[in-house]
Formats: C-alpha cells, sequence, structure tokens
C-alpha cells in the first residue's frame, strides 16, 4: 500500500478537525476493512485517523430501555457482552457470526456501519432493531442511514460515537455464510420491537434494506406461516457467480421463516 | 518391531521444529544487499504487445534494473516447452507451443509475465512495477472449455490454426462401436471436471544469489534436480552443477510446485544480469494467476452393458483446457496418467477413448494431487450410478458384478496397465459395513422428519502411482553409529523425517531419534534424485533405502567379519548386531572402525556410506485402491449440503507410518471434498479470472467437512519388496464420486441424476428448482 | 517519515523505526526476523498470521505496528516455555497429527489456544466453527480439531 500519515487523536473532536484538515484522509476503526483496501492498492488516502485512542466511545451500557453500544466496541465484546446476552441475546449471536474469531477481535460496530459493506452484518442488526446511530453531530436512525451500495447519510467530518439499540421484545439473526469470504449471502434480523416487528435484510441487495410486507404479515400474525407465499422481488437484488438474484430472493423467505420457527 | 519401526503410529520428528515457529520457508531467507523483484504481468487474456515503455519505471526511485522478455532473449536464454510429445491414429504430432519465460510479442492469460522490475525494496519495486507502459492491442479472448474446442473460438495459437493441439486416440473407434452395438443397455453421461487453483498456504517465493559463477536460489520445490538441470540448461547456460536449488521447508505442494516456473527463471536470470541478490515474494493473488491450476475436462461418455449388467463396452471422449500452454505434463494427465485407467477396478475389455487437449487464454494446468487419475476415477463412477439407474440394479450391485475379481490378479488392463494386486470387494464390503450402508434409509427417514434430505453414496477408485521412475537414496552412518538420510525425495509435509528414520531403525537398527533426514538441496542430494509427487516416496524412497541399507549390511558384514576374524559367510545381522557364532558387534562399532583403514580388508574404502540407484520399470506402477462413502444432509431450502460422515478405506499397501498415511487421506479427502463442493474456478467471457483471491475462491474450511474415519485394507504390493502403494493421491480419488453420489441420492425424488461439481447452494437449488418444474410441466 | 514503536513481543521489549503502512507482520518478520508467523494470503482470510495482541488472537497482516504499540504480543515462538515445554495447544497438536507442512500451523496454534480460553471442553462442532479464519490445505483439519478438544479439554482441567 501507499504510505500515509498516521494521526491518534484523543478525541472526537481532533478526529473531527484532522478530517476537516485533510481532504483525502480516512478513518480507521478495527481496519479490518479499511487496511485490507489498502493493501489491495483500491485506495491510497493521504491520511489515517485511527480512533483507537479515544476514550469514551467503547464498551457497552444501558440507558433507560436502550442499550448503548460505543462505535469503538469490537465485534468479540458485543458478543461476549454480559449486558447484551441478557437484553438483546440476537444482537449477540449476530455479532459472533461476523468474518472470524481473530477479525471479530478487531473490527468494531461502527467501523462496520460507517463503511456499509451490502454483505456485513450490522446493516441487518441495526436496521433490525431499529437502532439509532450518534454521531458527532446528531442522531440518525438506522432506516435513514442505509442509503446504497457502500452508502450511508453521513456528512464529510461525521464521526459516528455509538449505537442506541431500543431494547426489544426479542429478535433473531439468520445468515446464509458466504463459504469463501465469509460475508451473508443473505443474512435477515427478525425482531419484535416496541413499535412492531421489523425484518432487516443484507447481503441480498445493494444495501441493507426492510423487507415491509413481511414486517406487516408478522405484526398481524407472528407465525412461519404469515410469511411464507411472501416473495421478495429478485430484479433489484445482488446477482453473481456465486448467488443468482433468484436464489437470494428465496433464500430471504427462507431465513425469515426460519428466524420466525426460533422464537 | 520397535515402537518407532515400520507400521508404527510414530509422532513425527519435524513437529516441534514447525509447532515453535523454527521452520524455515523460502520467504524467510535473505541474502545480504538482495534487490526485490516484481513481476509486471498482463491483465488483458489475449492481446497482442506493441511495445513495452519501461522509461518511467527505470526512472524510479530505488529501481536497479527493468527487463523484459527481449533482454533474455538477447542473452540468449531459450524457451520452455511441454516434455509430452504425443501422435494421433495417423501418426501426426501434437501441436507443442514455445514459452518464454516472459513473454514479448503476445500475452496469452492474465497474469503472464510481461516484464520485471528490481528495486531495493518491495515496496519500491511494486510501485515502479505500475510505471511500466505496456501497449496492448486486445484480441478476443476464449476462457471456456468447450468453446475453446470448438470451430467458432479465437484461435490462441495461429501458427497452429486450432486450439485443439491433437486429437488422440487409444484406438479406431469403430472397434469399439462393434461391442457398444451389442450392449442391451447404453448409458451417455455429459459432465465436467472443473477446475481448481492447487493453493498450497505457502506463495510462491524464490531467493536468488548469483555468486563465484555459481547460482544459488532457494525456492519452494517438490525436489530441485530437474528444476536445477533445467536453469542451468535453459536460461544460464551453464553446467548443472553451476546451479545449485534449495528447497528448505515447503509450505504444501499437491504436485504443482516441483516445476521450472517462469518466475524462477527470471530471478535466476536476473540475479546474474544485475549480480546482485534477488528476492521474489509472490504473494496469494500472484500465486492465483502464476501457479499450475489443475483439473478442467469436459467428458463425454457412454457405457453399454449385457443383460446382467456386465460392462461390454465403454467410450469416452474427453476435453481437457490446458490453459495458455502445454504446461511440463498438460496432456499427458488425460491420455496417459488419468485416461488409461479410466476402466478403474472394472473388468474392462473394450475401452475407447480420445481426447483433445484444448489451449485458452487461461493458466496452465498441471499435475494436481492426482493428476489426471481423480477425473478418470471420477467419470467411472458417475458412469457406474448412471448404469445403476438404467438397470434397476443398486449402486453397489452393478458394481460388485463388475469389479476385477480376486483370481484376475495380476490383472493386464485393456490399456496394457499390470495391476498386481488388490481386494476391490473386500474394500466395498468393509465400506459399507463401516458406514453402515445398510441402515441408511432409517437415517434417510429421520432426515426427513427435520425436513432435510440424506444421501449416501460409494465411489471405488485405483490409481497408478509413482511417478517416475528412477530414484536415488544415501545413508551415510557416522563413526558414532547415527545416519543421515540423504534422500532424492521432498517432504513437503508427508513426514519423511519420521517414516526415513522408522525405516533405518528397522532395516539397520539405528536408534530412531538417531537418524536425520537431509533434503532438498541440489548440491547435496543424490546425484539422480528425482522428488516426491505422484504418491511416489514409499516405494522409490523406502526401496531405495531399504536396498542402501542392504548395501550398509554388506560391507558392514565385511567389516565385521575382519574384527571379529570371522568368515563373511558366517556372519549374520539383525537389529543393529553383527553375530558370527558367540561372537558379536553393533553396527556402532562396525561404523566407528569403519573409518580406520587398519580395520578394513585389503582394498576396502574407508566409511560406511552407501548410495542405491532405484529404476523400475517406467510402466510398472503401483496401485493404491479404495472405496469410500460419505453420507450427507442436504437442506432443499437454501441448497446446503452438510457432511456427515465419511468412510475411506483405502489399499496402500504395507502401510509404513499409519498416522502419517491416514493425514494423507484426510487432506486428499478434504481437496476432493473442496473440488465437489466448494471451489469454483470463474473466467469470465473477456478471460479474466474472476476467482482470484479467497473472498471468492472456496477453499475447504473446517466447518465444511466432518470427521473422516480411514480405514486400511492392507494387500501388499506385488512388485517392491517392501509392499507399499502410494498414499497421497487416494482421498482426491475418491471424495469426488461418493459426494456426487450422495448428492444425487439425497435429491433423488426430483429425480435429479447429477450436478456438476462445484455443488455450490446457489447450483443445487436452482438445480432443483428446474427439477420441479421438470416435474410440474 | 518513521515513526518510532515500542511493545513487547514474547515478554521482551523491542522497538522500532516504521513507516505507518508497515503491517504487524511485516515488523514481526522483516524487523524482528521472528520469522514463525507467516503470510499466506492477502484478503484477511488464511490466518497463517495470527499472533496474540494483548492476549488476543488478531490477524497481524491486517494491523500497522504503529497500532501495536504500547501492546503485547505473543507469536509462536513465544508460546512454548523457556525450558523448551510446549504449550498444551502444541503438544496436543504433534499428538494428533494436527501439521503436515507447517505452514499453516503458526496460526493455528495461536487461534487454537484463544479458542481454548474462551471455549472450555470445546466440542468438535464449536471448534470446526471458530476455524472459520484459518485455512490448511494439507490436513483436512481432522487433526487440528482433534488437537484443540483435547488441549481445550485438558486445559480446563479435564480428562487425558
Amino acid at each position: 500500500m501507499e504510505n500515509f500519515a498516521y494521526h491518534t487523536p484523543a478525541s472526537v473532536a481532533d478526529a473531527a478537525k484532522l478530517l476537516d484538515a485533510h481532504e483525502d484522509a480516512k478513518l480507521m476503526s478495527g481496519g479490518m476493512t479499511l487496511l485490507p483496501t489498502l493493501k489491495q492498492r483500491l485506495a491510497a488516502p493521504s491520511d489515517l485517523i485511527d480512533l483507537a485512542k479515544i476514550p469514551d466511545i467503547k464498551g457497552v451500557c444501558r440507558d433507560g430501555d436502550e442499550l448503548v453500544i460505543g462505535a469503538m466496541t469490537t465485534h468479540a465484546e458485543v458478543h461476549e457482552n454480559a449486558l447484551v446476552r441478557e437484553l438483546i441475546p440476537g444482537l449477540a449471536s449476530l455479532a459472533g457470526q461476523i468474518g472470524d474469531p481473530a477479525v471479530r477481535h478487531r473490527g468494531t460496530i461502527g467501523g462496520s456501519c460507517a463503511n456499509a459493506d451490502p454483505a456485513a452484518d450490522y446493516p441487518a442488526g441495526t436496521l433490525g432493531h431499529g437502532a439509532t446511530f450518534v454521531t458527532n453531530k446528531r442522531k440518525i436512525a438506522a432506516d435513514d442511514f442505509f442509503l446504497g451500495l457502500f452508502e450511508t447519510a453521513l456528512e464529510p467530518g461525521e464521526i459516528i460515537v455509538g449505537v442506541r439499540f431500543p431494547i426489544p421484545v426479542w429478535s433473531h439473526y439468520q445468515k446464509l455464510r458466504h463459504p469463501a469470504s465469509g460475508y451473508a449471502v443473505v443474512g435477515v434480523l427478525v425482531a419484535q420491537t416496541k413499535s412492531g416487528v421489523h425484518v432487516a435484510v443484507t447481503g441480498a441487495g445493494p444495501s441493507a434494506f426492510r423487507a415491509t410486507a413481511m414486517e406487516e404479515a408478522l405484526t398481524k400474525d407472528f407465525s412461519v406461516k404469515a410469511i411464507e407465499g411472501i416473495k421478495i422481488d429478485a430484479a433489484d437484488l445482488n446477482n453473481d457467480i456465486h448467488a443468482s438474484s433468484d436464489y437470494r430472493a428465496h433464500v430471504v423467505t427462507v431465513l425469515a421463516k426460519r428466524a420466525v420457527a426460533a422464537r | 518391531m520397535g515402537q518407532f519401526g515400520i507400521g508404527q503410529p510414530v509422532r513425527r520428528k519435524e513437529d516441534v521444529r514447525l509447532l515453535t515457529g523454527k521452520g524455515q520457508y523460502t520467504d524467510d531467507v535473505n541474502f545480504d544487499g538482495q534487490t526485490w523483484a516484481a513481476f509486471v504481468r498482463s491483465p488483458q487474456a489475449h492481446a497482442k504487445i506493441l511495445s513495452i515503455d519501461t522509461s518511467a519505471a527505470k526512472a524510479a526511485p530505488g529501481v536497479v534494473g527493468v527487463f523484459t522478455g527481449s533482454d533474455m532473449k538477447a542473452d540468449g536464454v531459450g524457451t520452455l516447452i511441454t516434455d509430452v510429445e504425443f501422435k494421433d491414429l495417423a501418426g501426426k504430432d501434437m501441436f507443442r507451443p514455445k514459452r518464454d519465460f516472459m513473454t514479448i510479442d503476445r500475452v496469452r492469460f492474465v497474469g503472464e509475465i510481461v516484464a520485471v522490475v528490481l528495486a531495493d525494496t518491495q515496496a519500491q519495486a511494486k510501485a515502479a512495477a505500475e510505471l511500466v507502459m505496456v501497449d496492448y492491442d486486445g484480441l478476443p479472448a476464449v476462457g471456456s472449455t468447450a468453446f475453446a474446442a470448438s470451430p467458432d473460438s479465437p484461435v490462441i495459437w495461429e501458427e497452429h490454426g486450432s486450439n485443439v493441439g491433437i486429437h488422440w486416440e487409444n484406438r479406431p473407434e469403430a472397434e469399439i462401436d462393434v461391442h457398444m452395438a451389442k450392449a442391451k443397455t447404453r448409458v451417455t453421461i455429459d459432465i465436467v471436471n472443473n477446475r481448481v487453483v492447487p493453493n498450497p498456504m505457502e506463495p510462491r517465493c524464490a531467493v536468488a544469489k548469483w555468486e563465484n559463477g555459481e547460482l544459488t536460489m532457494y525456492a519452494p520445490t517438490q525436489g530441485g534436480r530437474r528444476i536445477q538441470q533445467g536453469i542451468a540448461k535453459i536460461v544460464m547456460n551453464l553446467p548443472a552443477d553451476k546451479v545449485r536449488i534449495i528447497s528448505p521447508d515447503v509450505g504444501g505442494g499437491f504436485g504443482i510446485r516441483g516445476k521450472l516456473y517462469p518466475e524462477l527463471g527470471v530471478v535466476a536470470w536476473a540475479t546474474r544480469k544485475i549480480n546482485r541478490p534477488v528476492k521474489w515474494r509472490g504473494d496469494r493473488s500472484e500465486t492465483f494467476v502464476s501457479d499450475y491450476h489443475g483439473r478442467d475436462q469436459i467428458n463425454h461418455a457412454e457405457l453399454g452393458l449385457d443383460a446382467n449388467g456386465r460392462v461390454v463396452a465403454l467410450k469416452v471422449r474427453t476435453i481437457v483446457n490446458c490453459g495458455a500452454y502445454f504446461a511440463e505434463n498438460g496432456p499427458r494427465l488425460p491420455i496417459n496418467g488419468g485416461g488409461r485407467i479410466i476402466p478403474g477396478v472394472y473388468d474392462i475389455e473394450n475401452f475407447y477413448f480420445s481426447v483433445r487437449p484444448v489451449l485458452s487464454n487461461t493458466v496452465p494446468t498441471d499435475t494436481y494431487r492426482g493428476a489426471g487419475r481423480p477425473e478418470a476415477n471420477f467419470l467411472m463412477e458417475r458412469l457406474m450410478d448412471a448404469a445403476a439407474d438404467a438397470t434397476g440394479l443398486a449402486r453397489d450391485e452393478i458394481r460388485r458384478r463388475n469389479v476385477i475379481k480376486p483370481e484376475q490378479f495380476p490383472y493386464r488392463t485393456q490399456m496394457g496397465m499390470l495391476i498386481d494386486s488388490g481386494d476391490f470387494i473386500g474394500n466395498m464390503d468393509m465400506a459399507m459395513k463401516a458406514a453402515d450402508w445398510a441402515g441408511f434409509e432409517a437415517r434417510r427417514a429421520e432426515s426427513a422428519k427435520r425436513g432435510k434430505l440424506r444421501g449416501i453414496g460409494l465411489s471405488n477408485f485405483v490409481e497408478p502411482s509413482g511417478g517416475r521412475p528412477t530414484e536415488e537414496m544415501r545413508i551415510a552412518v557416522s563413526p558414532e553409529g547415527k545416519a543421515t538420510v540423504y534422500a532424492g525425495t521432498h517432504s513437503h509435509g508427508q513426514g519423511h523425517e519420521t517414516v526415513w528414520a522408522q525405516l533405518l531403525e528397522s532395516f539397520l537398527g539405528i536408534p530412531f531419534e538417531n537418524v536425520t533426514l537431509v533434503q532438498g538441496d541440489t548440491k547435496i542430494m543424490p546425484k539422480e534424485a528425482a522428488g516426491t509427487f505422484g504418491s511416489r516416496s514409499s516405494w522409490m524412497g523406502g526401496v531405495g533405502l531399504q536396498r542402501s541399507a542392504k548395501r550398509i549390511v554388506e560391507k558392514g558384514t565385511k567389516i565385521a567379519a575382519n574384527l571379529m576374524q570371522a568368515e563373511p559367510e558366517k556372519v549374520s545381522f539383525d537389529a543393529g548386531v553383527f553375530r558370527a557364532g558367540t561372537s558379536s558387534v553393533t553396527l556402532a562399532e562396525v561404523a566407528k572402525a569403519s573409518y580406520e583403514p587398519k580395520n578394513l580388508p585389503e582394498g576396502m574404502e574407508p566409511g560406511l556410506d552407501e548410495s542405491y540407484f532405484l529404476k523400475r520399470d517406467p510402466e510398472e506402477f503401483n496401485y493404491p485402491n479404495g472405496t469410500h462413502v460419505i453420507e450427507v444432509e442436504v437442506d432443499p431450502d437454501l441448497g446446503k449440503i452438510e457432511m456427515l460422515n465419511y468412510i475411506a478405506v483405502d489399499d496402500c499397501g504395507k502401510v509404513l507410518n499409519p498416522f502419517i498415511v491416514h493425514g494423507q487421506v484426510y487432506g486428499g479427502v478434504a481437496q476432493g471434498i473442496g473440488q465437489a463442493m466448494t471451489e469454483m474456478t470463474v473466467y469470465d467471457d473477456e478471460g479474466q479470472l474472476v476467482t482470484g483471491s479467497f473472498m471468492d475462491y472456496g477453499m475447504p474450511r473446517a466447518e465444511h467437512l466432518s470427521m473422516i474415519d480411514a480405514l486400511f485394507n492392507e494387500v501388499p504390493c506385488k512388485t517392491n519388496d517392501l509392499g507399499v502403494k502410494g498414499a497421497g493421491e487416494a482421498g482426491a480419488c475418491g471424495a469426488p464420486g461418493a459426494f456426487v453420489s450422495a448428492v444425487c441420492d439425497a435429491l433423488k425424488d426430483f429425480g435429479i441424476r447429477h450436478i456438476d461439481m462445484p455443488m455450490t447452494p446457489d447450483r443445487v437449488w436452482a438445480t432443483i428448482q428446474k427439477a420441479k418444474a421438470g416435474k410440474a410441466a | 517519515m518513521l515513526i518510532n514503536v515500542n511493545m513487547t513481543i514474547n515478554g521482551k521489549a523491542v522497538s522500532g523505526q516504521v513507516e505507518a503502512r508497515t503491517l504487524l507482520v511485516e515488523f514481526i518478520r522483516d524487523h524482528q526476523r521472528l520469522t514463525g508467523t507467516h503470510v499466506g494470503c492477502d484478503t484477511t482470510q488464511c490466518g497463517c498470521c495470527t499472533v496474540h495482541v494483548d492476549g488476543k488472537a488478531v490477524k497481524s497482516c491486517t494491523m500497522l505496528a504503529v497500532q501495536a504499540t504500547g501492546k503485547s504480543i505473543i507469536t509462536i515462538e513465544g508460546l512454548a516455555q523457556p525450558d523448551g515445554t510446549l504449550h498444551p495447544v502444541q503438544e496436543a497438536f504433534r499428538e494428533h497429527h494436527g501439521l503436515q507442512c507447517g505452514f499453516c500451523t503458526p496460526g493455528m496454534v495461536m487461534v487454537g489456544v484463544d479458542i481454548c480460553r474462551r471455549h472450555p471442553n470445546a466440542d468438535e462442532h464449536t471448534v470446526r466453527q471458530e476455524l472459520e479464519g484459518n485455512i490448511c490445505r494439507c490436513t483436512g483439519y481432522q487433526g487440528i480439531v482433534e488437537a484443540i478438544m483435547d488441549a481445550s479439554a485438558k486445559m480446563a482441567g479435564g480428562k487425558a
């Protein structure tokens, strides 16, 4: 990879200033996506701003009826955290299915969501739980966050500091793992939230989306039968050598049913 | 036999070193003042090279030199060409394209080397490589095997006018048509044996220096003698003893590392050219486009059977995609190595096969674990399953009716191969019993309750092993009575450090811990060293050691006789001790004495150091064989296949170390399952390798496999004194057929008879949908 | 421009001057000449480069040396006792033929230790899942899985 200037700001404000000062700078959290990208020479930032030394954007705590997860919390930490396991076990399970154990020791929720890989797991995890992204500038609902292929609502200079998860009644994540990359060919998170059932899908389309027809059906009748006949339109789904869009459309329904059946 | 002798599950000597990070692989080697090489590789699959502008690269920081194929040619460097020659039935020779180490006028596959940059650091070399400006004039490319064989395809070697190197046939087809016409039942299948990328875990690399008129190069190989000779003759124009190839620890070979790759030639030439050491550290993406690939055949086959389900005729037509060039072995695999054994364990007299090796804009293919034999075995087993369907006979029954029976050994095949021994019925019995084949239907029903489709499959195989017909092994006994084995074979995971020590303890009574292995250095290895490939080492290396040991004993007997003042004829040797009457003297004492001329008979050379150059009939192989049974569960909604269990019954002849041979079976099976289930190699219409990294290429992981129960049906080989048969490639031969058979068994209610490998979830599901639609129609 | 890095590797304080882009695995292999840790791929998949950073398994090819400053790194060379006594995971690999060519082995052992830390008495299914980030081409994983199961039982104080 190309060389770059390396910064370890001590606060989010300092990180934002650095982003402002260097046009071609990139933020780094775990580096599990960024470093491979740099190694393959697909990007060559002038500056890397490492968020690892910022103290108050890690960890899990409860705030009323929400769980707040700091942006720099690793997947392993979310997976093993007692609060997450107690209150949102579906999320703990999802985090434990990301990548592999070594990757989970470094990759973070903030980094994963800011990158918005169409096959990452957290997009379904945040969308499915009706989470809210807290940045250094504002709050963004998950529904408004994932805009397209690797595209989020984050503005230049905006940094995720944490993610707030309303504690659901129940949630469950089903993933069909890509045999080579470990990413989600399709991943479906079903959650019974206080505002109804959410069905969030990753891997199938250019970005994570909610399967609204399924949500309506399940809110009326939370059963496998209720979504049996609901077909996802394959037209907008990803199509590649590993999985056709028809296959993905089909798998969304299969995994959604399996998630519901796990209740 | 002691606990370290032949047949014992001795734990490996090499493990402590490798487990504590003390292995030495080629990338661990560095020379002072070394430059780094970065290759400029073609991004296009098929193009004319109009010009190569190296000026910007030459001016880049740290760059020591930038060279192209023209520079090498100007220095008199020769070309590579396939080792093999074939004639068709009309006597016409196979086309044999020449290969420059760095291509000059034309690129023929993505990844082909166009230039090399040498710089002070690897980063500088890579950066400068991006500044080499190549003006390509793109040509239509062909990556598909079927299309490459068709007359409409772009032709990638114009001088030949066709992509088809030869239309080789074993005999006139009409001779077999006569028999096929008499068949009561005829089955036809069209199947693919998919291309795989071998991917040993060590990416390829090389480090070389030119010093005092000699080239020394470290590189991962499978025994460097032929590479030494090739580099000396073709690249350096030197006598072979001025070239030294050293392969220290090697991170996997699987048949494709013992090759004279262009990168090795370029690194060798460059180090002399710039008179500085050169190091090339390839990365995985580079390995994907520079290591030879494996398999890639399309087979059209027809089996004719009589009223009793006995095969009366077999016809096979194979197209094999050899890539942009014929590699060292290339067409040999389907024509010779594999093709001849297509009838496998079955008694088939009337056999026609034709092979069309085609050239295409893809990486060349060569000997990957099994080298043509897995393809042959797979084909025959799919035919047997098809025949079972057509005749209504059970899959095992139709095989039982056709296997070569015990009383038929030694069995001369229609292609002239002499199978010395085997217990094919016994293999099947053992495997089916261990797999509880009889109780399967109950398990199928239980899986169905959980919404899963369970299937069981079996595969027989036999595969001629032995590789090259010569080898040399040397044993040197020190004055302390310890031994060093100088091997012509090369261990790159097979545990020779352990097994050769076991052999010496058995043959000479030298304690296991006192035997050291020296291998992998062309300066030190025996002159006629050949290497390890083709599952040959237990035979060629083992018997070579046995005969060297015999020479040690012969010489030792004479010295012992001298020491004991006895007649040599009265001296016997056993378990490390020479005895004559009541006198005895140990091998260690004899070894010590051998270094002092006063102890020796008149005219005898001092020392106890003997080699043996083993030659065998090139047509005499040994025949590892077996039956593998696998049980799988298919999730019909996802198309996902789960491996439940695996029984491997292998006849590897006499087993030298069951622990290690089991490991070879497990590893071979994993590669076979990988080919059958997860390993998809995709070239698009422009000849781009779409699956060029581990992100897209599905290497089997632990989660894809179950435990494998490896059993032995030991039928000693009759054609070597040790009774050994090869073991390394058996798993790759047995697994694919069993796997596909099991999955089709699971899906039989859909009427699915075959799915081409790899059976990815997407492909399995799509096949099920198509079958359902077909039924509904 | 070079940056100072300081860390401990296998209990020993080390320092160096590196470019920001220097990977931790490059620092370990090329600067510290600890060549037991290997590079097997370029897409963070194969796990041959696995080391421990502050007690956790990490793929050192996907971490910068500068990120490791102030941290404690253990490589394969630091796993056995100074007197040569093998770590239970190393011993188990030897006992169960968990290695053939040895190239993936350091990474397998380091992740194996991490698996045992998090899963006492790990069963086969768990071990196979936990190895999703490590590729072996030689062994078919059989010996590796058996070794980690065995070590995990022994380290949990279980039966031999």
